[in-house]
């Protein structure tokens, strides 16, 4: 089984600097990227149908299609989200702390497909530790020539910088990225126009996710027909999924694009922990639908998750386990979705803090009869096309499906007014 | 209003420095509130006018920013700031416990400081460390899979 992504990762040694990562293949897809035309990199990247692995699942090559390449466009823009703050999600760190220059590398040839001169890491403020290995990589990366002016004498010039940022969830959105860059507030923008066209200081901009560009390397050596051999099913690749919660091994592990939720939960993380039984889980971070028991044995590929109700997401799971009460589950994600409301749009701002007082009072004992009827509601109120972003739609999904797969629990509260773990 | 505070000639040469790489000054906001906050701890009104001075924006805009972003300190904190993990992983994995041993061992709350100045408590969205739940940050160190055996001897190390 190839992993790509990891292959040069372990935490049992200090990450590549960049000789170890040069002496390992780094920077020769770059090197082959340099001989290449742009297009032909964006239409090579759009054929392996790599799919954005941030949680949006769109085609990355036919993202970058959308870059005017016509000459008018003096400035463009790549950035790389690494805000990685979807709750349960903590594959962009070890990416990052596994190997920057494969991060870097992967940053440079796309930025080269689009032809853009400026570059971002957009990190978040916890990640120290990843920010100290970029800033370092980034220096050495400099020094060698793969970035600056004239890179490696071909007339490209590439800048990059690592930009920290002041904690907010909403930074995550592509747009709401944009404006935090620009030190603003990071509500989301309207679309269109879309950052392609009109992005960071209203420049074509294009912002992938870290584990998308760690991709680009490998599907320049070893080309499109390669990446899509590797994916099991419907999708392309590898993927980092990742189990937490009371499992016996919680982690992260690269495995074909498509593995079942079983293998996942037993073969890697080991099972369900000592005297824990298995209730659910999120697939893909906190803003994904619940899967439970009868799905285990689905493929975790894009269209699989969807068709069993839910959305692969970041790939990184976050287990309910049967110790756990479902309705403070729910409320505690509630309460993270309503602090980190931009507070722009009014659904958002104003249902998002309701639901969680109805979960908060239910987990208390004090919730009514009709309160289901209540947060059924605000789930539709607060779906998809009723608010300016994907926050809201996002936070009602692992309410909706807790609703319907663990509502006796709900009831029980109610009932007996009040939790029953407590 | 007058500024009270002034920027410091280090202050300004760091904010110089961010103001270089973005076309325009305002655009070094977020940049010119972490130095700052760097240099004295969090954002005083002084503080923020004396910046918003040096950006060209107003007060008030440049607080919209301030105010917005979890990691801006509008008030004063403690010599350590300690960030616990209450998102999801952390929750089943029980991070409730460990801010009841924090708030029994240091008598704070999300958000209060302890008389002596020593601690700040503040509660933090997911750090990104979920399969070694339960987990927080001091300052600039992460601590994982906090147990209640493991935590006194953690803030032992804060004076």
């Amino acid at each position: 089984m190839e992993t790509p992504l990891t292959q040069h990762i372990s935490f049992d040694r200090p990450c590549y600097n960049l000789r170890d990562y040069e002496k390992n293949g780094g920077y020769q897809a770059f090197r082959k990227a340099l001989s290449l035309s742009p297009e032909s990199i964006t239409n090579t990247v759009q054929a392996s149908d790599l799919k954005g692995r941030g949680g949006a699942g769109f085609n990355t090559g036919m993202k970058w299609s959308f870059v005017p390449m016509n000459g008018h466009y003096p400035v463009k823009y790549l950035i790389a989200n690494a805000d990685e703050m979807e709750p349960g999600t903590f594959k962009d760190r070890m990416l990052m702390e596994g190997n920057p220059h494969q991060l870097i590398e992967g940053m440079i040839i796309s930025a080269f497909a689009i032809q853009a001169n400026i570059s971002y890491i957009f990190l978040r403020w916890a990640y120290k530790k990843a920010g100290r290995l970029l800033t370092h990589a980034i220096g050495e990366a400099y020094a060698a020539g793969y970035l600056g002016k004239n890179i490696l004498g071909t007339g490209y010039n590439l800048e990059m910088y690592l930009h920290t940022g002041v904690g907010r969830y909403i930074c995550g959105e592509e747009t709401a990225l944009l404006n935090a860059l620009e030190g603003k507030r990071a509500t989301p923008r309207a679309k269109p126009p879309f950052p392609q066209v009109s992005g960071l200081f209203g420049k074509p901009t294009i912002v992938n996710n870290v584990e998308t560009l760690c991709n680009i390397p490998h599907i320049i050596n070893n080309g499109p027909d390669w990446f899509k051999s590797l994916g099991k099913g419907n999708d392309a690749g590898t993927k980092i999924y990742g189990v937490s919660g009371r499992v016996k091994r919680p982690g992260l592990w690269e495995l074909p694009m498509g593995v079942s939720m079983r293998e996942l939960i037993e073969d890697c993380a080991g099972g369900m922990a000592n005297g824990y039984r298995f209730r659910g889980a999120l697939p893909g971070g906190a803003s994904t639908d619940f899967l439970v028991e009868e799905h285990l044995d689905i493929n975790l590929d894009y269209k699989s998750v969807a068709a069993a109700g839910s959305r692969l997401g970041t790939g990184t799971m976050i287990i309910l386990d049967d110790h756990t009460c479902p309705v403070g589950f729910v409320h505690n994600l509630e309460h993270f979705f309503a602090q980190e409301s931009c507070g722009w749009c009014t659904p958002c701002r104003e249902g998002l803090p309701w639901t969680e007082k109805i979960l908060l009072s239910i987990e208390r004992g004090e919730g009514r009869p009709e309160d289901l009827q209540l947060l059924e509601t605000h789930t539709r109120l607060l779906g998809p096309g009723n608010t300016f972003c994907a926050l809201a739609p996002g936070a009602m999904e692992p309410l909706q499906s807790a609703l319907k797969y663990f509502r006796e629990d709900f009831e029980k509260h109610i009932d007996q007014k009040k939790c029953p773990w407590r | 209003m007058i500024a009270q505070e002034t920027l410091t000639p280090e202050e300004m040469a760091e904010i110089d420095h961010e103001i270089a790489l973005v076309p325009m000054r305002r655009a070094a906001a977020i940049e010119a509130l972490k130095i700052v906050q760097h240099h004295r701890g969090w954002i005083s009104d002084d503080s923020l006018q004396a910046i918003a001075g040096y950006l060209e924006i107003s007060p008030e805009e440049l607080d919209s920013v301030a105010t917005f972003y979890n990691l801006v300190f509008r008030r004063p904190v403690g010599r350590n700031v300690i960030l616990l993990c209450d998102s999801i992983s952390c929750y089943v994995m029980g991070y409730e416990k460990i801010y009841g041993q924090i708030r029994d061992r240091l008598g704070i709350s999300f958000g209060q400081t302890t008389s002596d100045g020593r601690f700040t408590l503040l509660p933090n969205a997911c750090l990104g460390t979920c399969d070694h739940a339960p987990a927080l940050m001091i300052n600039n160190e992460l601590f994982r899979d906090l147990t209640e055996e493991n935590l006194d001897e953690i803030l032992d190390r804060y004076h």
